[in-house]
């Protein structure tokens, strides 16, 4: 067996979700290779040769790759997978907005169904993913040639990032579409840790009433080092950020510690973020399901709680 | 130019759902369905583009069973001019509902194709993205925007890290995310014009469809439950025992 995971990266860093994946291929077992599909991406080549259990990279760098238009890599990876290289049995991408743009068109091109989100490995050809937002775990077996997987990276603790010696390889075919282009991007920036990697995460919900009392939970993660998420009632409201949604077609989590703060808990929410080690929440209605799921619950005022909790912390 | 929407019945989406004992499935025996509610977010989107002049016509489009004619009334109503059924009572995978659209696309020949990025009851996020890798049109997934100019659309796509717009050439397949638009409701005397307007049921052979999956379920089993968790009275217990007790901060 040969597994080809799919790099995440920015052209300049590799993405630590690419970490996670790996330990996904690891529990498949076999050769490992890791395809880095972009421009000018150097520094993610030298970091992915490093690490453990990667056997070979890949790097694919042209200029119809820069930005992952799925038009173009994901014809560069159907091609690798059927012409160049038919030794992969896996092809796996971390399921980041990144991953879930790609990697369903690869399977289409190979004609098979993918696999989504897995969060275990029962055996090379079964996998555990969740479906109904959570609230049920299906066992799913495939038949495919190449099986097209991708993992949900709460699933899979990372490996290390360095200690391996992987060999490289230049593909050198250009795939483009031409049907689609890049535009622009605008990124939030933040020195908050990544939601999707924080020991932390603080979240906001409808109970913070607007954007700028966002500044108590901000106040509170800065002294817990945590990232800050949010509900879809506080993003479809505009307190904040659609990339900070937390839910079952938002954002994934979980950490050692969630505080949900002013969320009511719909289940919505929950898939997001009932894998987290710990929850607290704090909420003023005691009736709220956020308390359902809660480790910790405290019914109070979070404009009185939010801050005292800063102030002992 | 033609925009196509393509809708899902499913179970709805305040329903917690119950796994069978047997490990076969969920348990959708008398339970609420509806219009997946990212669908309902294409309809809206397609709809909107007829109200702008952009769209002549908008064709809604389902796979299922002869009960997603529901939902696609309920499509009608919100404004669409037609609807297909394709009509199997399979749980279909997403590659098969992907190549059954591909047929009726080629039937239709839409210049846009808005789907929900996901349903809420298999949450494979596929179906778009295999409907236009085998079309070989451009997508726009995860859109919170959409314009149309000319022969192109621009779609604001929502990305983990924040948003991305590109241009794509049309024919091209869109997918929604929660922020495009916010459906309207059906009034009554949509409702009730909807009833006359054409429902065309297909089947999968009659498209020449083989919708075999490579995907096997095997088993459907209810998540691990938490164990119950306490109540806290104040901030300085609750830091207490997160120190002491959870050993987390």
């Amino acid at each position: 067996m040969t597994i080809l995971v799919i790099a995440e990266h920015n052209n300049t860093l590799l993405a630590a979700v690419t970490l996670n994946t790996v330990a996904a291929a690891a529990q498949i077992g076999g050769d490992i290779h890791v395809l880095v599909a972009g421009q000018g991406a150097g520094a993610v080549t030298e970091a992915a040769v490093k690490v453990p259990g990667v056997s070979k990279v890949l790097v694919a760098d042209q200029a119809a790759y820069a930005h992952q238009l799925p038009e173009n890599v994901a014809a560069l990876i159907a091609s690798l997978v059927i012409e160049q290289h038919s030794i992969y049995t896996h092809v796996l991408a971390a399921a980041t907005s990144n991953g879930k743009n790609i990697l369903p068109r690869v399977a289409a091109q190979l004609d098979v169904d993918q696999i989504s989100e897995i969060i275990s490995v029962e055996s090379p050809d079964t996998f555990k993913r969740p479906i109904y937002a959570g609230n049920a775990i299906a066992t799913v077996q495939s038949n495919a040639v190449v099986k097209v997987i991708t993992v949900r990276t709460t699933g899979f603790d990372p490996v290390v990032a360095e200690g391996g010696a992987a060999t490289v390889e230049f593909v050198d075919t250009e795939y483009n579409a031409g049907t689609a282009s890049f535009v622009n991007e605008v990124l939030a920036k933040s020195d908050r840790p990544d939601l999707s990697a924080a020991k932390i995460v603080v979240s906001g919900g409808r109970g913070m009433q607007n954007g700028d009392n966002f500044k108590h939970l901000y106040a509170l993660a800065d002294k817990l080092g945590a990232g800050v998420g949010a509900s879809r009632a506080a993003v479809d409201a505009g307190f904040v950020a659609n990339d900070m949604q937390v839910g079952q077609t938002g954002k994934i989590v979980a950490p050692q510690l969630y505080i949900a703060v002013g969320i009511s808990g719909a289940i919505q929410h929950l898939a997001g973020m009932k894998d987290s080690k710990v929850i607290v929440a704090i909420n003023k209605d005691e009736e709220a399901p956020i308390f359902q799921v809660a480790d910790y619950g405290l019914v109070a005022d979070l404009f009185d709680a939010v801050p005292e909790f800063e102030r002992l912390v | 130019m033609k925009v196509m929407a393509a809708v899902k019945r499913v179970v709805d989406y305040n329903v917690k759902v119950r796994v069978r004992a047997d490990g076969s499935g969920v348990d959708l025996a008398n339970v609420k369905m509806a219009m997946n509610p990212f669908c309902e977010i294409a309809v809206e989107e397609a709809v909107r583009l007829k109200e702008q002049g952009i769209a002549s016509e908008v064709v809604v489009v389902s796979v299922g069973s002869p009960g997603a004619q529901e939902q696609l009334r309920t499509a009608l109503a919100l404004g669409a001019d037609r609807a297909i059924l394709v009509e199997t009572d399979d749980a279909l995978g997403s590659l098969a509902v992907a190549k059954l659209l591909k047929a009726v696309v080629d039937k239709e020949q839409p210049q846009l194709v808005i789907l929900g990025k996901q349903a809420i009851d298999s949450d494979n996020n596929q179906t778009g993205q295999m409907l236009a890798a085998l079309s070989g049109y451009a997508q726009g997934t995860f859109a919170s925007y959409v314009e149309i100019r000319e022969d192109k659309v621009t779609v604001a796509r929502e990305i983990d890290g924040g948003a991305q717009t590109v241009s794509l050439k049309l024919p091209a397949i869109v997918t929604t995310d929660l922020r495009l638009n916010e459906p309207r409701y059906a009034s009554l005397p949509n409702i009730m014009k909807a009833k006359k307007k054409p429902l065309e049921v297909l089947t999968p052979g009659a498209l020449g469809i083989c919708t075999d999956s490579t995907n096997k379920t095997v088993n459907v089993e209810a998540p691990a439950a938490r164990s119950p968790g306490i109540k806290v009275k104040s901030v300085a217990e609750l830091v207490e025992k997160l120190k002491n007790e959870a050993k987390v901060i």
